[in-house]
């Protein structure tokens, strides 16, 4: 009996080892020459680099691929024979949630698959690393589904394009509205980690800024599903607002226990970054009433619930922000190509910097040269109590003007 | 003062829900000796199909906490005769890496068929609401999932020690050989056993469904607390797997709340001061070998 207890003590520090291990593990791939110059290869091929297969799959993941290629029929039927680009290929790999991995494969995208842009990259560390992967093979990269706002400042450059949001932008929007409509006492809860730790310094300066203080910014250890106790402290001192900065799986943690705690009711909840999707996986009712920041909605208007039918009818589910940026981005990518009549990415870039855009994704939309974001007009949402049919969750309870959601530009950039 | 009554009810009713999922982990090892790392993937399949019950067959929860763990039961006969059965005879290590690969098939098939973003499910009509005792207040779902899982312990203690079956499926672990001799046969005795730990990981499951987000990975971060209980507790025994359920439970509300930082590594803390102490766990058998 107890040579078989030792050997158990000792399994498990194998398996610690092994987890450890296979976390570390990540994909290598060596450097190599890179190509360019306007359609050598006769072709335009899009790098659609996500996760695939983790917490971020739902959000965009495989489904984004399909948006794009929505966005290629669009190009094609739009220019018929006249098209610059006239065979597009998409390509489309998992970076599982890992910068090592983010940037060996974009490395082997922009070299061995000859992608001419990189799209999505949620998950801020994986989105830097490709960034500096796409300065220094002067390739084009539009990064959609990570918060960061150090893809727009500190680690800007020239060909990265920061599309759909961003974390000062959630900030703005969320906390700065609540806070005006009275909203003044504020405990923060967030996940121990950078998306999170940026999220709560973002959201904190936005409180003040509108007259409002944050009592207690609490760290959550990351991943968690045990948010019991941090609910109650975040109910002590008497808050107007508790906010949560959690995102996936641990958001739906917090919104489920918050809803089993007795500040449900008392307190308002606001939630920092949230998708269609977590919504639907938790069902409406659990988060009624919660109030967000969204890029874009699917049901917002006719021009959005056409381009979402499309979507529907190949993948059996409603587009987040999300994959309609995926598509924004990739149509916005192959119409600057057909001005620049090549796909030399310094040429796509002129094209690109400046452009005031009005799809279906960007209202108001102008890529600014300043620093690469791409403002548009957001919206402060609210879950619905009910939905009257599936995927309709939410209400727009107000537009946010572009101006008003981006501020300035971020004078920590430099494109160099 | 009733802000530290709050924490410890909190660390209390998480601690009886650590001490039922960790119970069929220690009744896994302290039979067959296989420390089953897919513990965790099981009591993500307990919440799975609780909720796929829900949506597609309108079975609820009151009735899943009998259905699930009895296809759990189901699945964990199939795991011990197809798989584990094979490698009984070596070295532990061998099933542990079983089923530690058995862990990332399941994990993996789940999010195939049912995404990663998780599925939705309601806390059960009558549980609820809070119950307010002065200024202290408590879920009552929580109070019913801690007072659940401590009837389900002391039953499962009750029949491990009370009972023939319990009695002949000790003798089996302790010589199985000298129990042969006894007319008994042991290797029928095996495979139920399994498929017992395994529905008790479903059942946690169940009682975790109403409550925490039910996704393909929720048991792979819970499965690391997990060990720390049975490792803490003595591997492989009840009564220790009971008491460190709850132990780690207190450890992570007082943390959280006088130190949110360093909430899960005071688990680890304590796991390595116990380890250090009695290396076999606050309950373990240090017998003369």
């Amino acid at each position: 009996m107890r040579s078989r207890t030792n050997t158990g003590v000792s399994a498990v520090a194998i398996a610690a080892t092994a987890s450890l291990a296979l976390a570390a593990c990540g994909g290598a791939g060596g450097p190599q020459a890179s190509s360019s110059g306007g359609l050598t290869d006769d072709k335009i091929v899009i790098g659609l680099l996500n996760d695939q297969s983790g917490v971020y799959k739902d959000l965009s993941g495989p489904n984004s691929k399909v948006a794009i290629e929505l966005a290629i029929a669009d190009y094609k039927a739009k220019h018929g024979d006249k098209a610059v680009a006239k065979n597009i290929e998409v390509v489309a790999t998992d970076h599982q949630n890992k910068a090592d991995v983010a940037n060996s494969k974009a490395q082997e995208m922009y070299d061995r698959q000859k992608a001419d842009i990189i799209l999505d990259v949620p998950n801020s560390a994986a989105a830097l690393a490709v960034a500096t992967q796409a300065k220094n093979k002067k390739k084009l990269y539009i990064n959609i589904g990570a918060g960061t706002t150090a893809l727009t400042g500190a680690s800007c450059n020239k060909y990265t394009f920061h599309w759909a949001y961003n974390t000062a932008v959630l900030a703005r929007g969320t906390a700065g509205t609540i806070t005006k409509e009275g909203g003044k006492k504020w405990n923060i809860v967030y996940p121990d980690y950078a998306f999170g730790q940026d999220m709560n310094k973002s959201f904190t300066a936005e409180i003040e800024k509108a007259g409002g203080t944050v009592g207690q910014s609490i760290a959550s250890p990351f991943p968690s599903d045990n948010f019991a106790t941090f609910i109650t402290k975040a109910g002590e001192g008497d808050p107007d607002v508790v906010g949560s900065m959690h995102a996936g799986g641990d958001l739906i943690n917090f919104v489920k226990q918050f809803n089993q705690s007795p500040l449900k009711g008392q307190v308002e909840l606001a939630v920092g970054l949230m998708f269609i999707t977590d919504i639907h996986s938790l069902g409406v009712d659990q988060f009624a009433g919660t109030q967000f920041t969204d890029a874009w909605y699917w049901n917002f208007d006719e021009q959005n619930k056409k381009w979402a039918d499309r979507f529907t009818e190949k993948t059996n589910t409603r587009p987040s922000f999300a994959h309609a940026a995926n598509y924004s981005a990739a149509m916005n990518y192959l119409e600057a190509v057909q001005e620049a009549g090549t796909d030399d990415a310094d040429a796509v870039v002129a094209k690109l910097e400046g452009k005031k855009i009005n799809d279906v994704f960007l209202r108001n939309g102008e890529i600014r040269k300043g620093d690469h974001a791409v403002t548009h007009d957001v919206y402060l949402a609210k879950v619905k109590s009910s939905a009257p049919e599936e995927w309709d969750y939410e209400e727009i309870v107000k537009t946010i003007p572009a101006a008003e959601g981006y501020g300035e530009a971020n004078p920590a950039c430099n494109l160099g | 003062m009733s802000a530290f009554i709050q924490y410890t009810l909190q660390g209390l009713a998480a601690g009886g829900f650590y001490a039922l999922s960790a119970l069929g982990l220690a009744v896994i090892f302290g039979v067959l000796g296989v420390v089953n790392f897919s513990h965790g993937a099981c009591y993500m399949l307990g919440a799975v199909i609780s909720a796929v019950l829900l949506a597609e067959l309108g079975i609820g929860f009151w009735a899943a906490l009998v259905v699930v763990p009895i296809v759990m039961f189901g699945f964990g006969v199939l795991m011990e005769r197809l798989f584990v059965r094979w490698l009984l005879a070596l070295d532990p290590l061998y099933n542990f890496l079983l089923t530690f690969g058995l862990t990332l098939i399941i994990v993996e098939a789940v999010k195939q068929r049912y995404g990663v973003s998780g599925l939705p499910y309601e806390i059960p009509a009558g549980l609820g609401g809070q119950v307010t005792v002065g200024s202290v207040n408590l879920s009552v779902y929580a109070i019913f999932a801690c007072v659940f899982s401590v009837v389900v312990c002391l039953a499962v203690g009750l029949l491990m020690t009370r009972t023939r079956i319990g009695m002949i499926v000790r003798a089996s672990t302790e010589n199985a050989d000298r129990t042969r001799a006894f007319g008994i046969n042991v290797t029928r005795w095996v495979t139920p056993v399994f498929g017992f730990g395994i529905a008790l990981a479903g059942l946690a499951g169940v009682l975790a469904a109403p409550t925490r987000a039910i996704t393909a990975e929720m048991g792979s971060n819970f499965i690391i607390i997990l060990f720390a209980v049975v490792v803490i507790g003595g591997l492989g025994s009840i009564l220790g797997a009971v008491v460190a359920g709850f132990l780690v439970g207190l450890v992570e509300a007082y943390g959280v709340a006088y130190a949110p930082a360093y909430a899960q590594i005071v688990i680890f803390v304590l796991m390595a001061a116990v380890i250090l102490v009695r290396p076999s766990g606050l309950f373990g058998r240090e017998e003369v070998a």
